[in-house]
């Protein structure tokens, strides 16, 4: 199948198609294909046989409901929280909010282990929060609470850093003349800001989900890391390496990339479709 | 349309992208090959504190004997993700691991160090030896002496995962030797015991470091199964008056191991000072700052009396006696399908 | 307009219970996930005073990490910018088959674990890679060394600044490109003069976010950088090893340098909406 025939463009005014398109795929492909391919072409070198049964094996599959199931959890609460937070910033004025607006980034900036041992500090039978709530009998780190924990708070600057700007140049106007005609508050979030922002509301879920998913670093230091229940998957690429197993680190991985790529274009598509829904509205 | 020119634009814009990448690549392999001679060790995490004193020493020396300045880098890590690197190509001089296993990987996969590297220095190799004792809170309020005080109801026992861990899979084969002597051989129930112990750990950590993070920091378990030197470093850094070390009945002696990496440092042209570096591990300055971090020297005459009287006396036993050598163990124990597989059952 | 959105603002009184919750929620979530952690960072940072603090920060191996981060991070991020407003321009301003697949591939490298962002460059460039031979007969150093470094902070990064101008620039449409070009601008002019001043928060918050990343990342980072102390440990892999050492004030002293971006950002941030200001009033007329 020849490249040129899926990425031929409508016809369109406007330039750059060509330019634009050869530096996408070129840097897309030094920096992201060709790498992949090496891990794909790696993984092949398995024996089939082999393939199977790590794929399939209970311990697999465990890891691989938990990073999943956890990181959806993850992006979901980001997104609710990730749009309300925008909303504040964009919408709300109050003491100490450029302090605020600068640090949502910080889950990026602080390096992850340190954002692990941080959160296993908190949530920790002896740390601050762990410590109010173990009387309770409830455990957060060392659980698979503790994965979710780490997982929303690597995933949080991603939904209010997409929602943020559309939020930021939305026209107030509609949602002025909706208050005028008496439309509800909750009605107007529903009708008038929410479609406005699904398609990026939607990236955002879809980032801090992928985010989510692939999370390490910090992940571990508050996990347990128990097998059969709290491991995720990424552990698992790692616990193969340590074997110098390559070929088995590289199946697991091509295993989490093919789920989060179908995951990911299936949520692409569905922001597609709102958008396409909203524009022909 | 006038910018449907891709040809030349996409050339200006492209050639220097690929030029940064290939400047940034040249540029620093060259800035690498600095003046003086440098040495890289790469080793495992609990080391950290013995060669920081022991490079210091060794510059010394080697200025006063040679006249040359030397500069000794260090890169820590996990045992087994440290040998990896190594596998594929960082540029250790020497690595000292925390088991044969890993040296033997990397002697296999790449022919960069001698397959009978563990001869060419004496003591196997190891110029230090270490063992595995148990770290519980002061007072030791759970009454734990011995292997077999980990599987009672109610104690948590924080190890790390032999998968990830070097220090573990001495953890593992120290209570595999003690439940076949206690169990009278009994295949299964030793196993039964593997089974039980790893069901009383709730906190499988990737490292050594991590495991001591969880038991000393974040007051996980009553009880960490860890190296000698590092339950002896726990208690020098976070006061003696938290932790107490007991000592079980049975252990296993654990020989960190050195060797030259050939194939970098004869290239390099360090093969020299490599080897002069890991031969003065062996000299009595260095073995009395092994003494001092918590190791066992090779040569206790050489170390102060009081640093070899922390040491406490108890039966060893030794990987190549108990477990056949390093790559029986591994491949009995560790790899894919190992004891390790079959009898690791969580406690849902 | 000025007047009603004034009786909108008036209409949701402070003692709005809803506006209450709706504050509550929002202070309560950033408390939980961003405060806590970044208090524990601090606190721990000076745990043992200011003069640790800063001699941790003048430590030579630190200054190294510091120099090596932001060189990586000046390497990767302006490629990233071209690539991302390339990918975006791409994506929003024309329709053809396998876009979304294009946009796709963009993510993938935010669902690829940090880990195997390393491990895919060792595959390729390790010794024992596809290419490690012809590297080595080459005298070429890759990973262990600053280029995989940058390969691979570039792999982790390379999303955020398409993937914020992506959904902006679809919200925006193209019909003011489309009358520019239609006025006689020209391409490039075009493309400067209107498509870039309009996404300029989505692009500024694609970079802000890159750069924090590409400055923070330490899994993709630690499997192809040989954690050699002062020649290939950057920030990150610094507050790893320091806390492997104990040395837990020193290690956060370190991470807070970090955290300390944002408020780099905030400036950065703030003197960009003051020049923004006075270009709004300028535009106005007024």
């Amino acid at each position: 199948m020849s490249l040129a025939i899926p990425f031929k463009p409508k016809p369109s005014i406007l330039p750059g198609f060509g330019l634009s398109l050869g530096i996408t795929l070129t840097g897309l492909s030094l920096i992201v294909l060709i790498p992949l391919a090496a891990l794909l072409l790696r993984a092949a070198s398995a024996d089939p046989n082999e393939i199977l049964e790590l794929v399939t094996s209970a311990r697999t599959l465990a890891a691989l409901r938990l990073s999943f199931g956890a990181a959806f959890l993850a992006a979901l609460l980001n997104a609710v929280f990730g749009l309300m937070i925008a909303w504040l910033l964009v919408r709300h004025e109050f003491p100490g909010k450029r302090l605020v607006d600068a640090a949502i980034d910080l889950p990026f900036a602080l390096p992850t282990a340190v954002a692990g041992v941080a959160l296993a500090a908190i949530y920790a039978p002896n740390g601050w929060i762990g410590g109010l709530v173990a009387p309770l009998g409830v455990k957060i780190a060392y659980t698979p609470a503790g994965v979710f924990i780490a997982m929303v708070f690597v995933g949080m600057p991603f939904v209010i850093r997409t929602v943020q700007p559309v939020l930021a140049e939305a026209e107030t106007d509609v949602e002025e003349a909706a208050a005028l005609l008496g439309a509800s508050r909750m009605r107007i979030v529903f009708t008038v800001i929410l479609p406005g922002v699904m398609p990026a509301l939607l990236t955002g879920f879809v980032l801090a989900f992928a985010r989510a998913i692939g999370e390490y670093g910090s992940v571990i230091f508050i996990a347990g890391n128990v097998p059969m229940v709290s491991e995720i998957l990424p552990l698992l690429i790692v616990i193969r390496l340590e074997q110098f197993d390559y070929a088995g680190a590289a199946v697991i991985a091509t295993l989490m990339l093919v789920v989060a790529f179908v995951l990911i274009a299936a949520i692409n598509a569905l922001q597609g479709w709102t958008r396409h829904r909203l524009g022909d509205a | 349309m006038r910018m449907r020119l891709p040809a030349g634009a996409l050339r200006r814009c492209l050639l220097p992208l690929v030029a940064l990448l290939l400047a940034a690549a040249f540029g620093i392999g060259s800035a690498a090959r600095a003046q003086t001679q440098q040495l890289l060790n790469v080793s495992y995490d609990p080391t950290r504190e013995l060669y920081k004193d022991i490079n210091a020493l060794f510059v010394a020396d080697w200025k006063e004997k040679t006249g040359k300045t030397i500069v000794i880098r260090q890169s820590h890590g996990g045992s087994g993700s440290q040998a990896r690197s190594v596998i594929d190509g960082l540029g250790a001089d020497v690595v000292t691991l925390a088991l044969a296993a890993d040296i033997d990987a990397i002697a296999r996969r790449t022919g960069k160090i001698p397959a009978d590297w563990q001869k060419r220095l004496p003591d196997n190799s190891a110029p230090y030896t270490s063992t595995i004792v148990f770290l519980v809170h002061k007072g030791n309020p759970k009454g734990i002496k011995d292997w077999g005080d980990l599987v009672k109801d109610g104690v948590a026992v924080v190890m790390p995962n032999p998968k990830t861990s070097g220090g573990a899979r001495w953890n593992y084969l120290a209570a595999w030797a003690w439940a076949k002597r206690a169990y009278g051989g009994d295949e299964a129930k030793l196993r039964a015991y593997i089974t039980r112990l790893y069901q009383h750990v709730p906190v499988l950590d990737t490292g050594a470091r991590g495991s001591t993070t969880s038991f000393a920091q974040r007051g996980i378990g009553d009880v960490l199964v860890s190296w000698e030197n590092e339950a002896f470093l726990v208690k020098r850094e976070f006061g003696a008056d938290k932790f107490d070390i007991v000592v079980p009945s049975l252990s296993i002696l654990a020989e960190p191991p050195v060797a030259v990496v050939e194939g970098n440092a004869g290239p390099k042209g360090t093969l020299e000072a490599a080897r002069a570096y890991l031969n003065f591990l062996y000299t009595p300055k260095a073995q009395a700052v092994i003494a001092r971090n918590f190791y066992r020297p090779r040569h206790p005459e050489a170390a102060a009396p009081e640093d070899i009287a922390r040491f406490a006396k108890l039966d060893l036993v030794t990987i190549d006696g108990e477990f056949g050598g390093w790559d029986k163990a591994q491949a009995e124990h560790f790899a894919d399908g190992g004891t390790f597989d079959q009898l690791y059952k969580p406690q849902r | 307009m000025r007047d009603l959105r004034l009786s909108l603002r008036a209409s949701s009184g402070r003692s709005d219970p809803a506006r209450l919750l709706f504050f509550a929620l929002c202070f309560g979530f950033l408390a939980l996930f961003l405060l806590l952690p970044l208090l524990v960072t601090f606190v721990e940072a000076f745990s043992r005073g200011v003069g640790v603090y800063l001699d941790s920060l003048a430590d030579p191996d630190a200054r190294s990490a510091i120099r090596l981060t932001l060189l990586v991070a000046a390497i990767a991020v302006p490629l990233n910018v071209v690539i991302g407003i390339a990918a975006a321009w791409l994506v929003a301003r024309f329709e053809f088959r396998g876009r979304q697949l294009l946009v796709s591939l963009i993510d993938l490298p935010f669902s690829v674990s940090p880990v195997i962002a390393g491990l895919v460059y060792i595959l390729l460039f390790g010794a024992q890679g596809y290419f490690g031979p012809w590297l080595k007969a080459h005298d070429i150093e890759i990973v262990f060394a600053l280029p995989g470094i940058v390969l691979a902070t570039l792999f982790v990064t390379f999303p955020f600044v398409a993937r914020e101008l992506i959904p902006h620039m679809q919200a925006l449409g193209g019909s003011e490109e489309e009358a520019a070009l239609m006025l006689g601008a020209s391409g490039w002019r075009t493309f400067l003069h209107v498509s870039l001043p309009n996404v300029k928060w989505s692009l500024l918050y694609g970079v802000l976010l890159c750069n924090a990343r590409a400055m923070g990342e330490f899994g993709a980072v630690s499997v192809v950088s040989g954690r050699i102390r002062g020649v290939t440990a950057t920030l990150p892999l610094q507050v790893e090893i320091l806390y492997n050492e104990y040395n837990t004030a020193a290690a956060f002293a370190v991470a807070s340098l970090l955290a300390m971006l944002a408020l780099l950002t905030l400036v950065l941030k703030s003197i960009l909406e003051w020049r923004f200001a006075d270009s709004i009033a300028a535009a106005r007329g007024h």
